[in-house]
């Protein structure tokens, strides 16, 4: 592809998803739907902007790897064994009863038993970019409708290889193969052999080799590599798999599984994410201006009888499935409408099986505008399920919301974990208080983790980290960081989208103290200053004072000068516009000293200044 | 009346009794609780905080348990660094005034314990001598001690009984129904400087 037309197709693309998102995101009708309708209208069959969607949709399938990986992410090993039943059971049952039922169907209307088959199969998948953007988007990801929804899909993903084995078995022909020629060369228990050995690596190096090479490339600072080196991750194994004919998706998904116990899981998460983001807009977009509306012009029944017919047979599948696995019924219709779509998977599917000749051009063409069509209503069809359905089938008193939700139950949040964080951090956790420490020193952290510190990598500037940090369940934020601009930051926008959050932060000196204060930090303290009360306290006991008296004078001291600096906040607030942050502080220090004066002569410490206490 | 409550615990959680004392009189108007280990966790109590505190209350109630047959370190320090010569006491020192004091205690053993013959040897009201003669010295009325013996022992329809009394012994002397004068600890005399003239009203001059 020239660059021009390079340049000019991603113009298109972008400014159709930057027009169609934000105005469906604000009618509530979701983003996904309007990235389908943006493709739509900029497609051959209304503007004609576009070229050969095919090219563009390869490509952005990428974008659903990158959302595996990011899934991957999210579901430490543990978690996903907790799925194990619904994986397999589940979503066994989905494949194997869609496909029956719907190949039956198929053959009513006079296709072959292997054409049935292949369109039963093809219709059977779901479409994880649609059903997972949509969940994450409502929130719903981590209900129970949604993590079945997920196991589902996961096991579609996993189906997928040995029906793509499976079908040329059906077939007279041979195979057309994406694989490498060494690899389709091997024998069948080679292949067997060649794949276990590429899964076992990706665990292996996920555990072993990632950790260190992450440590070391965080230990560098420059943030483009470490986001370089996360897409190199998602691409190579991407290729790798493609190499020996798995499902690239479900490679970056166990890589990122494997990482999921990482501290570098939420860095990771962040740099990802916007690529996953567009690529996905991308894919929508091309699937959307990829539905062939002349086919719909030439055979408008067939294809409305095919889009109705297979989504009300799957809808009936999994709600039935829902049934026999007690789902509640609010969870069950949220589950069947998220799942009822036919998915990218279809296209794969009916491509090959038409390679093999199993199926006609006229079926073919049916069966992928039949699958972009549902794709496209989908959105509408949970639309209608969360606006129609949920409020009716949903219990009064929705307790399981509140046990979805991932219960880390963080209390503390503390930015920073050098000389300042570390003591806040040991005195929180030798009692017993849950808290999360965000820093970007990759050595100190590894040191922790293995001290058992719930330690991540990252810059809490971000909010999207702070929130996978657990920003809306804490109660506290520490802001420990060693670098006063970027601590003014943090604070700002951590009070602005936190509020719930009571904010303690670490101040420079008594004009960073003010400036803190001023945005609305409620508790700030100078770093140095408790340290060099201490000292002043054991200079004047080892000039004489009684240490009692001592450690008195030092508390009366310190309380004094905490006071002065709250009350002068105020009075900085607009001197702090006009003069430059070093005259400032000389001029701070005069005010200071001139209140000393007076104020600490009467706040002298009297108590028991009374000698003739006993004889009155 | 208008009543202040120091109340003195150091490990809250703990108590039993002296919580459900605190329970019962929480929310009262013209009561105000003050938790002093709470307000000074390092002990650095603010003198002119609690003078400021005392005169705008007429009767001062210091509740807390007995502790080594006195009260906990905090209520001591609180005597010490408050009650200023000048202020509380001495030449000058008339702010409390016609003021009255009352001790609400909760003590571990049984009331047989406290007794002349008993394990404790003493009787409560002999132990809290320093409160007697400080409410003495400062020109104040000082009322028959509250106590609540053996609390743990009790059970909570007991324990809750004890708690109601306390609530309606502060209710009844901030309505006025009972007279404070009517419930001066047994065997003691208003000091001189007590402002005789005005009982009802007993504000510092």
């Amino acid at each position: 592809m020239p660059f021009d037309e390079l340049l000019t197709g991603t113009f298109v693309y972008l400014a159709a998803a930057v027009i169609a998102a934000p105005v469906f995101a604000r009618l509530g009708l979701g983003s996904v739907l309007g990235y389908l309708v943006a493709g739509v209208v900029i497609g051959p069959s209304v503007l004609g902007l576009t070229g050969e969607g095919a090219d563009v949709l390869h490509f952005a399938e990428f974008g659903v790897t990158v959302m595996l990986f990011l899934v991957g992410l999210e579901l430490q090993p543990d978690k996903l064994w907790a799925l194990r039943k619904s994986i397999f059971g589940l979503g066994s049952l989905q494949v194997v009863l869609t496909a029956l039922v719907i190949g039956a169907a198929a053959m009513q209307f006079g296709l072959a038993w292997q054409g049935a088959l292949v369109a039963g199969l093809a219709l059977a998948m779901s479409s994880t970019a649609i059903v997972l953007q949509s969940l994450n988007e409502r929130g719903l990801f981590n209900t129970s409708a949604g993590r079945s929804s997920f196991a589902v899909l996961l096991f579609q993903d996993v189906a997928i290889i040995p029906m793509l084995a499976l079908l040329p078995l059906l077939a007279a022909l041979p195979a057309p193969t994406e694989e490498s020629a060494v690899f389709a060369a091997l024998p069948a228990w080679g292949r067997a052999i060649v794949v276990l050995a590429v899964v076992a690596a990706i665990v292996l190096a996920g555990r072993y080799l990632m950790q260190p090479l992450f440590r070391w490339i965080a230990g560098t600072g420059i943030r483009e590599v470490f986001v370089a080196f996360a897409l190199l991750i998602v691409v190579g194994i991407t290729l790798l798999m493609q190499e020996v004919g798995l499902s690239a998706a479900l490679g970056t998904f166990l890589a990122g599984v494997v990482l999921a116990d990482s501290e570098y899981r939420h860095e990771l998460e962040m740099d990802l994410q916007p690529f996953k983001g567009l690529l996905l807009a991308v894919f929508f977009i091309a699937v959307g201006s990829g539905v062939d509306f002349a086919l719909l012009a030439r055979m408008p029944v067939a294809l409305l009888v095919t889009v109705l017919g297979f989504m009300a047979l799957k809808l009936a599948v999994l709600w039935l499935l829902a049934v026999v696995f007690r789902m509640p019924r609010a969870d069950a219709s949220r589950f069947s409408f998220s799942l009822a779509q036919g998915g990218e998977f279809a296209f794969v599917l009916v491509a090959f099986a038409h390679g093999l000749s199993l199926i006609g051009v006229d079926e073919a063409g049916l069966l992928v505008a039949a699958v972009a069509i549902s794709m496209a209503v989908s959105p509408l069809l949970m639309l209608a399920d969360d606006k129609l359905l949920q409020p009716r089938l949903a219990p009064r008193e929705d307790k399981r919301a509140a046990d979805e939700i991932d219960a880390q139950g963080t209390e503390v949040i503390i930015a920073g974990h050098g000389r300042f964080g570390m003591t806040i951090v040991r005195l929180l956790q030798a009692n017993g208080r849950s808290t999360v420490v965000l820093d970007h020193d990759a050595e100190q952290i590894e040191a922790l983790r293995r001290f058992g510190f719930r330690v991540y990598y990252g810059d809490a500037t971000r909010l999207d980290l702070l929130e996978a940090a657990g920003a809306k369940d804490a109660k506290v934020f520490v802001l420990a960081i060693d670098d006063r601009d970027r601590a003014l930051t943090i604070a700002t926008s951590v009070l602005r989208h936190f509020p719930h959050l009571r904010v303690f932060a670490r101040a420079f000196d008594r004009v960073h103290a003010y400036q803190l204060l001023n945005l609305g930090v409620h508790s700030v303290h100078r770093e140095m200053f408790g340290t060099s009360v201490d000292v002043g306290r054991e200079v004047l006991t080892t000039l004489g004072a009684h240490p009692f008296e001592a450690q008195r004078a030092a508390a009366l001291f310190k309380a004094h000068d905490e006071r002065v600096v709250r009350e002068s906040a105020a009075h900085q607030l607009d001197q702090s516009k006009l003069i430059d942050i070093s005259r400032q502080s000389r001029a701070e220090i005069a005010y200071v000293l001139a209140h000393d004066v007076g104020e600490a002569k009467r706040d002298a410490d009297r108590a028991w200044d009374t000698p003739e206490r006993d004889e009155a | 009346m208008r009543i202040l409550v120091l109340f003195a615990h150091p490990r809250l959680r703990q108590s039993v009794v002296q919580r459900a004392m605190l329970a019962a009189i929480k929310g009262l108007d013209d009561v105000t609780i003050r938790d002093l280990y709470a307000d000074y966790p390092d002990l650095m109590i603010d003198p002119r905080r609690e003078q400021a505190d005392l005169l705008g209350h007429d009767l001062l109630v210091l509740q807390h348990p007995l502790y080594w047959y006195s009260s906990p370190a905090i209520v001591k320090e609180w005597l010490d660094v408050v009650l200023e010569e000048g202020w509380a006491y001495g030449s000058g020192g008339d702010r409390l005034h016609g003021k009255f004091l009352l001790n609400a205690i909760s003590t571990g053993g049984p009331q047989e314990a406290y007794h002349g013959k008993g394990r404790n040897r003493f009787p409560v009201r002999t132990l809290l001598a320093p409160f007697d003669q400080t409410a003495y010295l400062c020109g104040m009325g000082w009322l028959e001690p509250f106590v609540v013996h053996a609390g743990r022992k009790l059970d909570s329809a007991a324990l809750s009984s004890r708690a109601e009394r306390y609530r309606d012994l502060l209710v009844g002397l901030r309505d006025g129904r009972l007279d404070p004068h009517h419930h001066l600890a047994e065997g003691y005399t208003l000091p001189p400087s007590f402002p005789h003239a005005t009982p009802q009203h007993a504000d510092a001059v």
